[in-house]
């Protein structure tokens, strides 16, 4: 070590970072910090104005934003709450019946069930538009089979059932992602832990809620943050099935279409990048805030499970 | 023995739930592909029977062809795509290098500073992304696309590849110094070969956010030149509403080579998953 030390400047260390730190602090870091700080201007006869936080105070109380603003986190937030009780309770029952031993045709199943997964929103959304629709009438059809016809509604066209809906399509597209990440948690539980268990006579489902489940919560912790993480940045899903403007009546909006209305300007409405900045500034605390919940709350906690 | 007799009901059971979530994931998709194949007729009279000879239509896919410009937006999707993915392998492959193998000041503050953009998203930096494509003069490029999915891809391809980094023996690179390589040799000729199974890992994780984006092509690269395929189907198909042969026939054609792709490499994919380089 004392070697190493002595020696000149080891170039090819800085030759090896160089090219992943410019172009990362380039185009990822500095466009943040930029954005943060044009949250503070505002552009008054086209200028570019210090206004410290009067842009935030637009935001919350201005009632031409601060209504779109409140109903697009209290959306975003209901989309959240949809993913956490549907998404990871359904990943977790799936990862837990193929990791059961000897099941067959387990990598058919996974493989099947991640397609969602890898397609794109554009085609996601379009193909659940279509399905949903009251026109075509495949939905109607299909719970007809099952007797359940007459509950059929245009799901996507009613305020107060689209945004269910949609969270619904998302949690549809996502949820191979939740089972993967516990079906590899689940196979990682050392064979000793299992095998102790079933000497103690624990089998079945007490086996799963009281040896596995305490195993692979520091893996629904990480999904749990991924899931907080995506979805308040969430934008092509509701873009691609309700446009920019989130109708009906702005029922599903959430806070990647609003931020994408107030930078870009949508019809009538002109682009405004400072009032852009203010949301992805808001954006960029809501999900720091959760990051660091993670880290610092319930990770710490996690760990004590770990082997 | 009570456990003999519970498990067959158990796996019967077991198999139901997963057959039925399967049906479940698979149906839309289903349904979409048969009904490309349909007279417009059959798409709304029997929405669920396969295409009969009687109702074989490509109706569907001869509009596609014949109105948007797919061939040119699939070559973008596929140069942007193939473009960034290459970048992040060898960059993100360096700096994970650099990461794992050296002892230097500051190499954890770096190992954290580039892991930060594993949480906060590209994404909110938007805004100021786009003044500075357009002080630079990169908007509706190629170019742009590029660069952001680099800098989007750059944060997990480090962590995941410095992680298997640290797996590569000493000897080894020890045994190629005492041979007088340069460290440049070290890297390329001995340390990129053995990481090659968690390249791939890293190449099918950045491939398809990148391929499936709509946010950034939208906002910097709108121009009929530069669509991909992701924006170019969007576009499409919020003008064809009402064309429902051209609105099945262009999805389908959208998922086709995603689906393809992904049943290729999916043996890679969940090895990936489960190696735990994610964990």
């Amino acid at each position: 070590m004392a070697a190493a030390s002595k020696k000149p400047f080891r170039w090819h260390i800085g030759v090896f970072l160089a090219p992943a730190v410019l172009v990362y602090t380039a185009i990822m870091i500095l466009p943040l910090f930029g954005t943060l700080q044009l949250s503070l201007f505002r552009s008054i006869e086209q200028v570019q104005t210090f206004v410290g936080f009067d842009n935030f105070r637009t935001l919350f109380t201005d009632p031409n934003w601060s209504f779109n603003f409140w109903n697009a986190l209290k959306n975003n937030v209901w989309f959240f709450i949809i993913h956490m009780v549907v998404q990871n309770p359904i990943g977790v029952m799936l990862a837990a019946l193929l990791s059961s031993p000897k099941l067959r045709f387990t990598a058919f199943y996974r493989t099947a069930i991640f397609i969602p997964t890898i397609l794109s929103f554009v085609i996601v959304g379009f193909a659940w538009k279509l399905i949903l629709s009251p026109i075509w009438g495949v939905a109607p059809n299909v719970m007809g089979l099952v007797g359940l016809k007459s509950w059929f509604t245009p799901w996507l066209g009613k305020e107060e059932y689209a945004l269910t809906a949609l969270s619904l399509i998302s949690v549809w597209q996502f949820v191979g992602i939740p089972m993967m990440l516990i079906y590899a948690a689940l196979l990682s539980i050392p064979d000793e832990v299992i095998e102790a268990a079933e000497c103690d006579g624990i089998t079945g489902w007490s086996q799963f809620w009281k040896i596995k489940l305490p195993l692979i919560l520091p893996a629904i912790g990480i999904i749990s943050i991924l899931t907080f993480v995506g979805n308040f940045n969430a934008f092509d899903l509701i873009y691609t099935a309700q446009g920019a403007l989130a109708g009906p009546n702005y029922s599903t909006d959430i806070l990647g279409t609003f931020l994408y209305r107030a930078f870009f300007g949508f019809q009538l409405q002109v682009g405004d990048p400072h009032m852009g900045a203010t949301i992805a500034t808001m954006m960029f605390l809501i999900i720091l805030i959760g990051v660091c919940f993670y880290l610092f709350l319930v990770q710490r906690r996690l760990r004590r499970y770990q082997f | 023995m009570s456990k003999a007799t519970s498990s067959l009901p158990r796996t019967i059971g077991a198999h139901a739930i997963l057959l039925t979530y399967t049906v479940i994931a698979l149906f839309p998709v289903f349904v979409v592909v048969i009904n490309s194949f349909k007279s417009r007729q059959a798409i709304f009279q029997q929405p669920l029977m396969p295409p009969m000879p009687k109702t074989f239509d490509l109706v569907g896919y001869t509009t596609v062809f014949g109105q948007g410009d797919f061939f040119l937006y699939f070559q973008n999707s596929l140069i942007v795509t193939v473009v960034s993915l290459f970048f992040v392998l060898l960059f993100g492959a360096m700096a994970a290098f650099a990461l794992s193998e050296y002892r230097f000041r500051g190499n954890t503050l770096m190992g954290l500073y580039l892991a930060l953009g594993i949480m906060i998203p590209i994404r909110l930096g938007t805004v100021a992304i786009l003044q500075l494509m357009v002080a630079s003069g990169l908007v509706n490029t190629l170019t742009a696309l590029i660069l952001v999915y680099t800098a989007q891809g750059l944060p997990l391809a480090i962590f995941i590849l410095s992680e298997f980094m640290k797996g590569v023996s000493d000897d080894l690179k020890n045994a190629g110094r005492i041979d007088g390589l340069s460290e440049y040799t070290i890297f390329f000729r001995l340390v990129l070969p053995l990481v090659r199974p968690a390249m791939a890992t890293v190449a099918v994780f950045t491939m398809i956010p990148i391929w499936n984006d709509l946010w950034f092509p939208l906002i910097l690269a709108p121009s009929e030149a530069t669509k991909t395929v992701t924006l170019g189907a969007q576009i499409f198909l919020g003008q064809f509403v009402t064309n429902w042969n051209a609105i099945l026939a262009a999805l389908s054609l959208a998922i086709l080579p995603v689906l393809i792709l992904y049943l290729i490499f999916s043996r890679q994919l969940i090895r990936g998953i489960t190696s735990g380089a994610v964990k």
